[in-house]
């Protein structure tokens, strides 16, 4: 089985958030692995360790220009085997999803995995529009992937609870919480192997975007908190002045 | 006309059902045009009825066994043959589990542009342009759709439910349902018939300043006094002093309650990031330089293990004088 994780390149997310000309101001940026596609790749990795042969390699994606490299170092540091970068600037979800459709195109991974959203631009869609373009299955909602034999167990979370999936291959997971509990950490060896692993450089399509943000603004200072003694008096203030209690 | 994806649950639909045809209805006002409502699945007769009440004008309903168990992929085929038969411009979906599995679907089939988590009606149409939140709540970003088609997932419960009484025509259509790619092999669904927390209206939550598991009582009684759901921080779920879906936050479950209330929760910014949505943030912690009171609306700064039975008290106080 062939285990793909896509994973995006974002700020840090203790980040100042700040805009120079109308673009996010990357000055003194950390970049990091997106945290939900860092889960999904550590999942991936237990998976792997724990089914000895069974998952011949797990690989990463990322559509980024070369600045984006460090990123893919630390996901190849953490153990995946090998990546491939399409080379271009994300656009749009749209965009990102058919660069990588056109570079998977011959491939054969057997599950694609992708988090939830990214902490940036918080799309929410590249996964599933991948799945829709390359025309296999989705599954989105996705807290936990387990090995039973040479199946994969989804489960899904559903209204008020769970369900566990049977799906068939290939197919898009969206992973959200519960997928891994804490990102695995890259040891120094692990740091070493990374430099001699294969990045797959891609070239782009150079897909248009069908969404474009113009404009960013940053949150209206809020007027400040309105601090009262006691608990009647919060009460009283939800009651008549807010009108929610 | 605007296609309004409404969400069957299990036979029912929920407030998030009506949620999505208020907004597609407004959506529909400013183009213009009309609601086409599509529903999958079976629903009860009076709960479609309601959805008259919302703007929908037509509703597709489809009912058909390769609808259980839910699949994106046949979900998204089966509305997409429906949009092809019909003048589609827009498609709105609720943005949940369920929405979020088909929207993207829809939107790389029709290759129309995508704005996914909206919390308001668009600034202006053709071209479609919308404000959302970026970077985790920490942005906005007036955001243009350069597609004809537009696909907006709606953040439940920012909108509401707004009336627009109709006369809504109620037909089915001959569509190919392909069998489903998943099978259910294991189903836990909790019926305790408390409030999940997405959709709940008041959310009382406890963070590590609640000092541990045996002092949740109070903050329970609390919120099943005034029919809150309870929710926690992220560091209380990883110390298992509750379970891991009450933990909301950017890496949780991400909420828009109309009241919020922090209690032991200094608010880091992860935290924030999950609850920046509510209409109103109650905070009660002892430190008053805790960043949750940047972002509170209300507060005291106390403990809160004194004031939880007094808030109880005042609450009873408060629901008898108005009696």
């Amino acid at each position: 089985m062939k285990i793909l994780v896509l994973i995006s390149n974002v700020p840090d997310t203790t980040t100042k958030v700040k805009f120079k000309d109308n673009e996010f101001d990357k000055t003194g940026v950390q970049w990091i692995i997106n945290p939900w596609d860092e889960l999904a790749l550590t999942r991936a990795l237990e998976l792997k360790k724990a089914a000895a042969g069974k998952i011949e390699k797990v690989a990463v994606a990322m559509v980024a220009e070369k600045d984006g490299e460090p990123t893919i170092r630390k996901a190849l540091a953490m153990g995946a085997d090998e990546a491939i970068r399409v080379d271009t600037k994300p656009k749009d979800s749209y965009s990102v999803a058919a660069e990588l459709a056109e570079a998977l195109k011959d491939q054969d991974f057997d599950l694609i995995l992708v988090g939830l959203e990214s902490s940036d631009y918080n799309g929410l869609s590249v996964g599933a529009m991948l799945a829709e373009l390359m025309g296999i299955n989705s599954v989105s909602a996705v807290s936990g992937i387990d090995l039973d034999g040479d199946k994969l167990i989804v489960k899904r979370e559903i209204d008020g609870g769970y369900e566990k999936l049977d799906v068939q291959m290939p197919f898009v997971a969206v992973v959200q919480k519960g997928i891994a509990i804490v990102p695995l950490i890259p040891n120094m060896r692990g740091i070493m192997q990374a430099k001699r692993k294969p990045i797959n450089v891609v070239a782009a399509q150079n897909i248009e975007p069908l969404v474009e943000m113009v404009e960013y603004e940053l949150p209206k200072p809020k007027p400040p908190v309105k601090l009262v003694e006691t608990a009647e008096e919060l009460i009283n203030l939800l009651h008549i002045e807010a009108k929610v209690l | 006309m605007i296609l309004a994806y409404i969400q069957n649950f299990n036979g029912k639909f929920k407030k998030a059902s009506y949620e999505i045809a208020s907004y597609a209805s407004a959506v529909a006002k400013m183009a213009g045009t009309s609601v086409l409502g599509v529903v999958l699945g079976s629903v009860a007769e009076d709960d479609i009825k309601g959805l008259e009440k919302y703007g929908v004008e037509k509703l597709i309903h489809i009912e058909n066994a390769n609808l259980t168990p839910f699949d994106p992929k046949v979900y998204s085929h089966v509305i997409a043959q429906i949009a092809e038969k019909n003048d589609i411009t827009g498609f709105v979906f609720t943005n949940n589990n369920e929405g979020r599995a088909i929207a993207p679907r829809i939107a790389a089939r029709f290759k129309a542009g995508i704005v996914s988590a909206v919390t308001q009606l668009p600034d202006s149409l053709s071209p479609l342009t919308i404000t959302k939140k970026v970077f985790t709540g920490k942005a906005f970003a007036k955001t243009v759709v350069k597609s004809d088609k537009f696909v907006l997932t709606l953040f439940q419960n920012s909108y509401g439910l707004v009336e627009n009484p109709v006369s809504m025509s109620v037909e089915s259509m001959d569509i190919d349902v392909p069998a489903p790619a998943i099978k259910v092999l294991e189903q836990n669904v909790d019926t305790s018939g408390k409030i999940p927390l997405t959709e709940a209206e008041l959310v009382v939550s406890g963070g590590r300043g609640m000092k541990g598991p045996e002092y949740w009582g109070p903050l329970e009684e609390f919120a099943s006094l005034i029919g809150a759901a309870t929710a926690c921080s992220r560091p209380v779920a990883d110390e298992g002093w509750r379970p891991a879906s009450e933990h909301v936050g950017q890496t949780g479950k991400i909420i828009a309650p109309t009241v919020y209330f922090a209690l032991g929760i200094s608010g880091a910014i992860q935290h924030l990031g999950g609850v920046s949505n509510s209409k109103y943030i109650v905070a009660i912690n002892i430190d008053k330089d805790a960043p949750i009171f940047e972002a509170a609306d209300y507060g005291i700064v106390g403990d809160v293990h004194k004031l939880l039975p007094q808030m109880i008290e005042a609450y009873k106080k408060m629901k008898a004088a108005e009696n």
